[in-house]
């Protein structure tokens, strides 16, 4: 307490007012009159550094060669030479992953916090280690290991992004179906008489749709955007494809290939947000009146 | 819990009835068998899986990287792999990690706290769902959208160019060492963002108060309080993401052709077979050598963060 009187004294006595007047009755008011310098340079900063790269993506993808505005670059994006076979590629592996990875992951985690809630740190620490594991460490392993009818498939790649969404999917529905009461939804469902199928179709999962849709974004974006595996598995998947592009032709078709991926994930989770919450509003409407 | 109710249940009626007991047994016995075999069974699926996708190929790294080509136990690529180019490609990796966990961290700390202390709730919430989405987004779109921006014809340099201010004049060059660090940041700070929050959340506005009381000003609180019981989070954020650069792969490939000598990409060249006739198996060297250096970086957040469990809950 010596040390105030210092020179550090006056600090504390002009810092400490404002600090106190901010808990007055009118908090509010009074803390809109600050002007705060440095959370503007900070903020303008920061959106500089994350929203040129966007701009620059974007009107690159959208500049013709002489860097006039056009759409020439996505017009000509499904015609370029192996980007339909790379986008299906795609399509067909991130629809796997995600049918995989559902049926896996959605019964395990309900049963281990119904019945093994022990299991619970076991779990948690299994599915961080595709983040410890690094993608190029699995994919050079799974290369010799494999036998050669696994990897003569490109769904070997689907195999192994299950593998990589594990952490997302796990955490997701663990703080989905740590939300809700699942035990007690369960046990009223069995003593009304229905099945575990049914259980599962019109009791839990419904509780858990915002979870498992945000879990399927992520996994859509991750297995989408994949480049390590599929590139040294020797599979033309749509990131493939980009970097394998001939530049010489022309360089904007890749950035606008690489753009779409960007712009199809945001349009999704948008749409996929939007249902959530119109729906999730419906329900307690309709909850509402009953 | 409903395994105790359930034999409950069992003994109360078949107490009374004493003919039926032969009956209720065996099918107690009959389900308290189902009752042990189903959880293995159960999770069976996820256990299966988890081994054939992740323990068989890590378990095929660990035993090749021990091996020579004849197939012979040996040292020798742990040998190779300790000097020359892969010694420098560890250590350009190492150097990498560190700079673009740093850096993003303390501005990922300074940025995580201008949103916290925001009074938008609805800018404070968009913040969020921007860091999740670039938190996890690295690779190839991330290169071309940076190469659109800042190449040698990017929207931001031809700007840049025409007030005489080209960073590609001044040294700068998208495609080198440096080059991949600026790229990095664009997924490390939002990580960064993203893991520290809940720690900033939890510094008590109490704490803060009783400071102040005491006569102790901003400048104090954060030395004495503030930045004491956030050190240990902030540190264990840094070491994740060390982690996240160290094993990052695809955006430092894509970005330089595989040109300067990191780990991971060194592994892609021998994958892909550019290597020295007889050294096919350094590239499991090398893959093992960087799960040794994960594997520590792990326990060390696992250290850190029972430390910073302490204050922060």
């Amino acid at each position: 307490m010596a040390s105030v009187s210092g020179p550090l004294g006056g600090l504390a006595f002009e810092e400490a007012i404002p600090d106190i007047l901010g808990e007055a009755p009118t908090p509010r008011r009074r803390r809109r009159l600050r002007f705060r310098p440095w959370r503007v340079i900070i903020m303008t900063l920061a959106g500089a550094y994350f929203l040129l790269p966007i701009y620059g993506g974007l009107k690159f993808s959208l500049e013709d060669l002489n860097g006039r505005f056009s759409f020439e670059a996505i017009q000509n994006l499904p015609s370029a030479p192996g980007f339909s076979d790379a986008f299906w590629l795609s399509m067909r592996l991130a629809l796997a992953t995600l049918v995989v990875s559902t049926l896996l992951m959605v019964p395990t985690t309900i049963y281990v916090h119904l019945r093994l809630p022990r299991m619970r740190r076991v779990m948690e620490f299994v599915t961080i280690l595709p983040i410890v594991i690094p993608p190029i460490v699995i994919i050079a392993g799974v290369l010799p290991a494999a036998p050669l009818w696994a990897k003569s498939s490109p769904y070997l790649l689907s195999f192994l992004y299950v593998i990589l969404v594990m952490p997302f999917i796990y955490r997701s529905l663990d703080a989905g179906l740590s939300a809700i009461d699942l035990k007690t939804l369960v046990e009223a469902s069995r003593s009304l008489g229905g099945n575990w199928l049914r259980t599962m179709t019109s009791v839990i999962l419904p509780n858990l749709r915002s979870a498992l849709l945000s879990a399927m974004v992520l996994t859509l974006a991750l297995v989408l955007g994949e480049f390590t595996m599929a590139s040294l598995d020797l599979w033309t998947t749509i990131p493939v494809w980009i970097t394998q592009f001939n530049t010489s032709s022309n360089g904007h078709i890749q950035v606008a290939a690489s753009m779409l991926g960007l712009v199809g994930t945001w349009v999704f989770l948008t749409i996929i947000v939007s249902i959530d919450r119109s729906e999730s509003r419906r329900s307690r409407r309709k909850a509402g009146t009953l | 819990m409903t395994t105790s109710s359930h034999s409950e249940v069992t003994t109360v009626t078949s107490g009374p009835e004493p003919e039926v007991t032969v009956v209720m047994r065996s099918k107690s016995l009959r389900r308290r068998v189902a009752r042990a075999v189903r959880p293995t069974l159960a999770m069976a699926p996820f256990v299966i899986y988890t081994f054939l996708g992740l323990g068989i190929p890590t378990i095929a790294v660990i035993n090749l990287a021990f091996r020579s080509e004849s197939g012979k136990l040996s040292t020798s690529n742990l040998h190779l792999i300790s000097q020359g180019i892969y010694r420098l490609g560890f250590e350009n990796s190492i150097k990498l990690a560190l700079i673009t966990s740093i850096i993003p961290g303390i501005v990922g700390v300074i940025l995580a706290y201008t949103i916290q202390t925001s009074r938008s709730s609805l800018f404070r919430r968009l913040v969020a769902t921007a860091s999740g989405v670039l938190a996890n987004f690295g690779g190839v779109n991330l290169t071309f959208m940076f190469i659109a921006t800042l190449g040698s014809t990017g929207v931001l340099t031809v700007w840049l160019n025409v007030i005489k201010l080209n960073p590609w004049h001044y040294g700068f060059n998208l495609y080198s060492f440096y080059g991949v660090a600026f790229v990095y940041m664009y997924f490390q700070i939002p990580l960064m963002v993203l893991i520290i929050t809940p720690a900033l959340a939890g510094l008590r506005q109490s704490w803060r108060e009783a400071a102040s009381n005491m006569g102790a000003s901003n400048l104090r609180y954060w030395r004495h309080v503030g930045i004491p019981v956030l050190l240990p989070s902030v540190l264990g954020a840094m070491l994740l993401l060390f982690g996240s650069a160290f094993a990052a792969y695809a955006t430092a490939e894509s970005l330089t052709t595989g040109i300067i000598a990191l780990a991971p990409i060194q592994i892609g060249v021998v994958l892909n077979g550019n290597v020295v006739a007889g050294q096919t198996h350094v590239g499991y060297a090398i893959a093992f050598g960087m799960l040794i250096i994960l594997t520590v970086t792990m326990v060390l957040y696992g250290l850190v963060r029972r430390r910073a469990s302490k204050w922060l809950r």
